[in-house]
């Protein structure tokens, strides 16, 4: 998968929890429940649904790695190198 | 006594703060824990005077009573004495501002310090400190500053501008909002304001039916309720945290709850407090190896957490305590929804003591039922009353009310009122308070049972409100914020089961005609209502319906999707006239 489509596909899971927060609004350095203003129970759907989609194994432990967008985006790539 | 019952040794039992229940419960007298607390001249209290200045009077003004970590990571500590100053100084800047004793404070910040300086110098000032969720969306914070009449809002400019900017003009009460961090027009920047205010303030004298508190918690139809609480309540804060978390002088306790929800006060400020032990506050949602870093680092003695976080903590595995030391950690709590009993074995395995579960409400401002250090544990059960507390399993019918006292029969959990944190009446709504009372008794809403032994059991609720993550949410709320979207004809909201928040909020939604059930509304619906309510109270599901089960009346019978969604009997459905389609 290049790379251009993990970041597609990070914003579409995105935009499925928080429809109501465009991506172009968000500080992408920032804490991403804070610039998505989602939850802990929304951030477990959202690393559910990431792990489906790319089948990955993402573990809580791996949690830090992906406290912001590009952070996230970054773990995403590293995985699927 | 069952299989599982988790066994306290002798020794363990006679280290507790109460060694013997059933001799403390016979024996308690509420005045007897009045002295516990200092009070001031002329019968007059003041809740910040006994979480502060009594033990900066008594020459503990050097420990530490707040650690906060911030989301980096970062440690601050805030001894006793600079905690008499900053909120002193937060109460001067009340008064330079104009604003009196009674006047309603609201805050709406995360777990930063100045939500505990301003919720403490508030009650200092004689004013009502109401503790906002920072989590909730305007909706919810314009419907709880109106019916509370906010005069002052302490906030974060990020959340001003976010949730608050727009809904001035509906709020004619709020006289100040002021900024703990950036600015905004239309607003003071706090910090210069404290910098100037003298850190000298004598704690205004309260009377101890003076309104403290203002806890909002949701119903099942109408408004949510603003429920009132006295300074008077700090006797059972007290008395509470001692016994029932075993709090000492001196301990390092961490309450994860955030002070927007009122364990996060109750337990989260006062109780702590008033005992004199160290706070842990941290700053951060949850995360498991954060979590376990601060238990281990911070020496955490008692630590009084939710089910959701435990559960969670459950998920990881033990593997993510590995290189953990927990040797400091004595005590263990749990509140927010019934702990299933594999969660307190659970915690008995990793930790070497089980979780000890506890059941109390809004209402009733403290703990009411609980499992005690001295006491065996019965996995899943909530414990036993209070000392001071006379809990009971009632049945209300048309004729009245009468106590079922044969063990193990289900009725609504009722409690004899009488004790100090009980709340004085939900605000501008006395038929609503009146409601809750019944032939002498409090009826809690909730339905239990009672063992031979006089533990007691969750079963369920009487009503349709739901718990989810340990929040209470009211379906009328979710519901009313879905229907002002054009598309929604009419709409239910139900909790269904999840395996971590215990419930999570779904809505049925039935459309206007001309709408078509795509996922592209579906998404416009989701971020209409997290727009409107916050990701806290927001639905995590939509589903479409053509039609919603309704009775004659025109009712739409939850009940029934609910019971539908989960596969249960559907029960009476005499009333039924259009069903689900």
């Amino acid at each position: 998968m290049t790379e251009t489509n993990i970041d597609a596909a990070l914003a579409e899971e995105l935009h499925r929890i928080a429809p109501d927060i465009a991506l172009d609004d968000i500080d992408r350095t920032q804490d991403l429940r804070e610039e998505f203003d989602i939850d802990s129970m929304d951030f477990l759907t959202l690393v559910t649904a990431l792990g489906k989609r790319f089948d990955l194994d993402m573990p809580e432990a791996d949690y830090p790695k992906m406290q912001s967008y590009d952070a996230l985006l970054a773990y995403l790539r590293s995985k699927m190198a | 006594m069952p299989e599982d019952t988790i066994i306290k040794s002798e020794a363990a039992a006679k280290a507790a703060n109460m060694v013997d229940y059933a001799a403390t419960y016979d024996s308690f007298r509420w005045e007897d824990a009045r002295r516990e607390i200092d009070g001031l001249p002329g019968g007059h209290l003041n809740i910040a005077y006994e979480a502060i200045e009594r033990h900066v009077a008594a020459g503990h003004g050097a420990q530490v009573a707040l650690r906060w970590i911030a989301k980096s990571g970062e440690r601050t500590d805030y001894t006793y004495l600079e905690l008499s100053q900053l909120t002193n100084r937060f109460a001067n800047v009340l008064r330079s501002h104009g604003i009196e004793k009674g006047a309603r404070v609201y805050s709406l910040l995360g777990r930063t310090p100045d939500l505990y300086i301003a919720a403490l110098g508030t009650l200092k000032a004689g004013c009502v400190f109401c503790p906002l969720f920072s989590a909730f969306g305007p909706e919810p914070i314009r419907a709880r500053m109106e019916i509370g009449g906010a005069n002052v809002l302490i906030t974060t400019a990020r959340l001003y501008k976010r949730k608050v900017s727009a809904l001035r003009d509906l709020l004619p009460d709020l006289r100040h909002v002021f900024l703990s961090d950036g600015m905004a027009e239309g607003t003071d920047q706090l910090s210069p304001l404290m910098e100037a205010a003298s850190p000298e303030f004598t704690a205004e004298p309260m009377h101890p039916e003076d309104t403290a508190l203002l806890h909002f918690t949701s119903g099942t139809t109408g408004k949510p309720k603003g429920v009132v609480h006295v300074h008077d309540a700090v006797v059972a804060h007290h008395m509470t945290g001692r016994l029932a978390l075993d709090l000492r002088p001196g301990n390092t306790y961490w309450c994860t709850a955030d002070p927007g929800w009122v364990t996060g006060t109750s337990y989260g400020i006062i109780a702590p407090l008033s005992n004199r032990v160290t706070m842990i506050i941290d700053e951060a949602e949850f995360d498991v190896a954060r979590w376990y870093d601060i238990l281990d680092r911070e020496s955490v003695n008692v630590w009084y957490t939710a089910p959701t976080a435990i559960r969670m903590l459950m998920k990881a595995g033990v593997e993510a305590t590995k290189g953990h030391d927990f040797s400091s950690l004595r005590f263990m709590a749990s509140v927010g929804e019934p702990l299933n009993p594999e969660a307190v074995i659970w915690g008995n395995d990793v930790f070497g003591m089980p979780f000890h579960d506890n059941w109390w409400q809004t209402e009733t401002g403290g703990i009411m039922i609980a499992n005690f250090a001295a006491m065996d544990v019965r996995p899943g059960s909530m414990g036993k009353p209070l000392p001071g507390i006379r809990a009971g399993i009632v049945e209300v019918t048309e004729d009245g009310l009468c106590e079922v006292t044969k063990p193990l029969a289900i009725g609504e959990l009722a409690l004899r009122p009488g004790w100090p944190s009980m709340m004085r009446g939900y605000l501008h709504e006395n038929a609503r308070y009146e409601k809750c009372f019944r032939d002498g008794w409090y009826l809690t809403g909730d339905l239990a049972m009672r063992d031979s032994d006089g533990y007691f059991w969750f079963v369920g609720r009487s009503n349709d409100l739901i718990k989810s993550a340990g929040h209470l949410i009211g379906p009328f709320e979710v519901e009313s914020a879905l229907m002002e979207h054009e598309a929604v004809a009419e709409v239910a909201v139900i909790g269904v089961p999840d395996e971590t928040a215990g419930e999570r909020v779904k809505a049925f939604v039935g459309l206007k005609p001309g709408y078509a059930p795509t996922e592209e509304l579906m998404l416009e619906l989701s971020g209409h209502a997290r727009k409107r309510l916050g990701p806290a109270v927001a639905p995590k599901e939509i589903a479409f319906r053509k039609n919603l089960p309704k009775t004659r009346s025109g009712k739409i019978m939850r009940r029934l999707l609910r019971a539908r969604e989960l596969g249960l009997p559907e029960g009476d459905i005499s009333t039924l006239e259009s069903d689900e389609q």
